[in-house]
């Protein structure tokens, strides 16, 4: 029976002593400290802290042992099952985080003299070559931080372009279909477009007609992923690009679900214009409990000299890679310096591991499992698989639990409380919003027919339990670090507590922990 | 395959339109075995250089400092390591708890109520943060100071480009460095959403009439935002204290290494009031309880802010963060502590001034070019060695294996040939030593060759 620590771990707030310490600085030397004096007497008052921060003193084994009972508490992939829909929770090779870990790279300076970082430059720009042909794309540009902040680069690049066609007053509409991601229409609000919905079809993908009226002049360009949302690929990808093109319209290709056709066809070469990469999802990155990823974007070639700077070149005559700011009609920069780049080393060396049939393999698998999971899911009651009857899905399926609810008020939230029980992480809820009750499961293709086969043992006494006790159900978890949380209490005005500081001055939140 | 009833993997593929299906695989190398790609891979590194094998004097915006072991130990924990968003907060409380902490004294640090679980770096922080102040008061115009970070000023332009928001540049004073107050006032108007100052500034001085500054932009009903090397904040006044209303800056130096610019983290607090809270980007964890009752807990909060539910009408994009980064920093910050913090600063700031006063002393250099006290870095001249800072770099780097600072010659042509010194607690007396010994070695070699 799978039970997660439950450690009553106070706020770190309320550990320690006074004048404790958890580590000791490196030292001002003696010939140092007797020349400057006082050096804190020379700032003004003005600027000059006067009470400290209300920082806890901890020792070294004090912070060690807070922060190791936090980490029993969290649940990863090296943990065991991490199916969430549109996540690519696939395992992180060891041998990547290590490599990234070393300190000729990790001790290394963004602004140092290219002579001193040609090791890195060339892992970087032959990573980009290598993401260009994986995506059938002119260009890669390695700097944004993630996925969305890569869309909004390609939804800028878009504005860049028709700007440049003199033409960006006129193109305002982002177009994205209802089944997008909510970074898509996020990102496309942030570059200043008017976003328009085109809804889906019976079965699940971009209604042709519909896309068809909602294209004009004033198109910008249609965000779409493929295979969509409900792991479904998009059959009219060609006459969807073919519609978007001749608006005048570009088109642009959310990442997301790269890792199912990875190797077996390539945006690029359907039409996709703006192609964005997590690299954390398809390049098994670890997502760190929320980051850092990164979200390199390929383009085609006419976008390319929009690039934000530096883009990484090879000087063949001098045999030096260098950054290339000398980029006129770049859009500027995305952020600081060039990327993440201990992500992006990893990427390299996941790409090297694998190389182009392992990359394929990889994507094959992972359809397989989704459709393996297609078929056994079906045979439990209460829940359906909506759209597309007897279609293939590709690295994900989305099932509804809105039988199960009907018959038994057993909710698809309370289905993913209940598989933490059972030592799992549950699918992505509630999404995508075109379905009801919906159980996103991605399984990706690092996991054992047996722990499929688990998994649906799992989810089908789950639905026995939801018909003979669903209290149980609605009730859960029970075996995790805490049972369920009241989720408004934590958003409401007058019961939030966002810091510790708040929560002493609103004390709102009865503190139940020693 | 059986069970799904196919033959061929292919056929699970067969509703991609053949045109499309790829004739051949990518060009890739073939794979390599773990063994084969970690000699690759550690040979490509090994032709890098790094503070560890020279002294390095760069800083601005990303700046090498001590790490205690047991910060990367925690980072290392794979449940934190191999974990998502935490969707589901009953097996994700490890991390959500040490977000919470983490905003917690990122609140502290800044005196501020709010702040989010991490920005992708402080240049987008910066960029998010205009554009929350736009949310807020609709306005026009946002200034910004002449000394800002080139590269924090070009991400902001990208930032708020779409907004049509007009940026001003406010000058400084060639003596001080300070920001000039004068122009300011003239420059501040009803239309301006914010004010942004750097401290410490991009070339390393502290502003220091904050307080100034703060009622010229609320006196217009501008914000104020303020930027931050969080080291700085044992020993300089927090920008709570002077009035800031948001506070943004670069988390990287608590915890995390330099990784040639990046995974870096973006701090982000604001004040408590709700009409700012409501306007926030980003992932913010809250404090709540079970719905018994009976035990404290954490999850995310005020998700209706976030693209996941608010989709366009989202206050911003960003869903994945740098939360492992956050995690570094509040390790680091709860080893050091109130007192550790303080001392860090001291040491930077004993240290930076031991080294502004030995390179001072070397025929042809001026440092600092400004008046105002400094943290962590300081501008150094070479105008009077007649020397170009590219020239003399690379002879300080070939020669001696020393590497000087930023070349700020064409970021701020008016200061000639200027560059930007960095020095932390990580710089030893030795290693500056070595720098003054260095740079008078290659500045006397030179005087030497134009007499000849």
């Amino acid at each position: 029976m799978f039970r997660q620590a439950s450690w009553d771990e106070p706020v770190i707030f309320k550990l320690g002593g006074q004048d404790r310490r958890g580590c000791a600085l490196p030292g001002t030397e003696e010939g140092i400290s007797k020349q400057v004096g006082n050096v804190l007497a020379k700032l003004p008052r003005a600027i000059k802290r006067t009470l400290p921060p209300h920082l806890p003193e901890l020792s070294e084994v004090e912070v060690v042992r807070h922060f190791t009972r936090l980490a029993q508490m969290n649940y990863g992939v090296d943990l065991g099952f991490y199916p969430l829909g549109s996540c690519t929770m696939k395992y992180d090779p060891k041998i990547n985080d290590m490599l990234a870990g070393a300190a000729s790279l990790s001790e290394l300076h963004p602004y140092q003299d290219e002579t001193t970082v040609q090791g890195t430059l060339e892992i970087l720009y032959t990573l980009a070559s290598w993401l260009a042909e994986i995506t059938g794309t002119h260009e890669v540009c390695l700097q944004p931080s993630a996925g969305a902040h890569g869309e909004l680069l390609g939804a800028l690049l878009m504005r860049a372009c028709h700007s440049a066609n003199g033409d960006v007053e006129n193109r305002t509409e982002l177009i994205v279909p209802d089944s997008a991601h909510g970074t898509n229409p996020a990102s496309g609000t942030m570059a200043g477009f008017k976003i328009i919905i085109v809804p889906s079809n019976q079965n699940g993908c971009v209604d042709l007609k519909a896309l068809k009226a909602a294209v004009s002049e004033h198109t910008a360009g249609l965000m779409l992923t493929n295979p969509n949302t409900l792991g479904i690929f998009e059959e009219d990808i060609a006459e969807i690009a073919e519609t978007v093109h001749e608006a005048g319209g570009l088109l642009y290709y959310d990442g997301a679900n790269l890792n199912a056709i990875t190797g077996k066809v390539r945006p690029g070469d359907m039409g996709f214009d703006i192609v964005h990469i997590n690299i954390h999802k398809t390049f098994g990155t670890p997502h760190g409990g929320g980051g850092p990823g990164a979200g390199p974007i390929g383009v085609c070639k006419k976008l390319a000299r929009f690039l934000p700077v530096p883009q990484i070149a090879y000087n063949q005559k001098r045999r030096r890679y260098y950054l290339d700011y000398n980029r006129p009609e770049s859009i500027g920069k995305m952020r600081g310096f060039y990327g993440n780049v201990a992500v992006l080393l990893r990427a390299y060396a996941y790409i090297l591991s694998l190389g182009a049939e392992g990359l394929e393999e990889a994507a094959e698998v992972s359809v397989l499992n989704a459709n393996y999971l297609v078929k056994r899911l079906r045979e439990i009651r209460g829940f359906e698989l909506p759209y597309a009857e007897g279609r293939r899905r590709k690295h994900e399926c989305v099932f509804s639990a809105k039988p199960l609810y009907k018959e038994t008020g057993v909710r698809a939230m309370d289905v993913a409380k209940r598989l933490l029980d059972y030592g799992m992480h549950s699918p992505t809820t509630y999404f995508p919003l075109i379905v009801d009750e919906a159980l996103m499961v991605e399984p990706t293709e690092s996991v054992e027919k047996e722990e499929l086969d688990r998994f649906v043992d799992v989810l089908k006494r789950i639905s026995d339990e939801a018909y003979s006790n669903p209290d149980l159900v609605k009730n859960a978890p029970y075996n995790v670090a805490v049972t369920r949380l009241d989720e408004v209490k934590a958003s409401h005005p007058k019961t939030m507590a966002l810091s510790w500081r708040m929560h002493q001055k609103r004390n709102v939140i009865k503190d139940a922990a020693p | 395959m059986c069970q799904i009833g196919i033959k061929s993997i292919d056929e699970l593929y067969a509703d991609v339109p053949k045109r499309f299906q790829l004739k051949r695989r990518p060009t890739l190398p073939e794979a390599l075995s773990e063994h084969d790609l970690r000699t690759h891979v550690e040979g490509l590194l090994g032709r890098n250089q790094t503070w560890r094998d020279m002294p390095i004097f760069l800083g601005a915006g990303c700046w090498p400092h001590f790490i205690p072991a047991t910060v990367d130990n925690i980072v290392q924990r794979t449940e934190f390591l191999t974990s998502y968003t935490p969707y589901q907060p009953e097996i994700s409380q490890g991390m959500l708890q040490a977000m919470f902490e983490y905003q917690s004294m990122i609140c502290e640090l800044t005196a501020m109520d709010v702040a989010n679980s991490s920005m992708y770096d402080w240049a987008s922080a910066l960029g998010e943060a205009v554009r929350m102040s736009v949310r807020i008061n609709n306005r026009t115009e946002v200034v910004v100071p002449k000394t800002i970070h080139p590269e924090r000023y070009a991400t902001l332009r990208t930032y708020v480009e779409p907004l049509k928001l007009q940026i001003k540049t406010v000058g400084y004073n060639r003596d001080t460095g300070l920001l000039n107050p004068e122009s300011l006032k003239d420059l501040v108007s009803e239309k301006t959403t914010a004010v942004y100052v750097e401290n410490p500034s991009y070339l390393g001085f502290v502003e220091t009439q904050v307080n100034q500054i703060a009622e010229i932009a609320h006196d217009r009903g501008a914000m104020f935002i303020v930027g931050v090397d969080p080291t700085s904040l044992g020993v300089l006044k927090p920008p709570g204290e002077y009035g800031a209303d948001i506070v943004v800056g670069e988390g990287q130096p608590l915890g995390n290494h330099l990784n040639y610019g990046g995974p870096l983290l973006g701090l982000f607090a604001c004040r408590g009031e709700m009409e700012l809270i409501r306007q926030m980007p980003g992932r913010v964890i809250g404090m709540t309880t079970t719905l018994k009752g009976d035990k404290t807990g954490f999850c995310m909060a005020l998700q209706t802010r976030e693209q996941h539910i608010r989709r366009e009408r989202a206050t911003s994009n960003i869903c994945t963060n740098e939360a492992l980064c956050a995690l570094a920093s509040a390790a680091h910050l709860a080893s050091l502590g109130p007192q550790g913090l303080r001392e860090l600063g001291e040491t930077i700031m004993m240290k930076t001034d031991y080294a502004m006063r030995q390179l001072a002393q070397i025929r042809g250099v001026k440092t600092p070019l400004f008046s105002a006290p400094h943290f962590k870095e300081f501008t150094v001249n070479f105008d009077k060695a007649g020397r170009t800072v590219r020239g003399l770099h690379r002879a300080l780097l070939k020669q001696h294996g020393v590497h000087g600072g930023k070349d700020l010659s064409k970021e701020f042509p008016e200061m000639g040939q200027t560059a930007l010194y960095c020095v932390t607690e990580v710089h030893s007396k030795q290693d500056i030593d070595r720098l003054a010994h260095a740079l008078k070695s290659v500045l006397r070699k030179k005087r030497r060759m134009n007499h000849v």
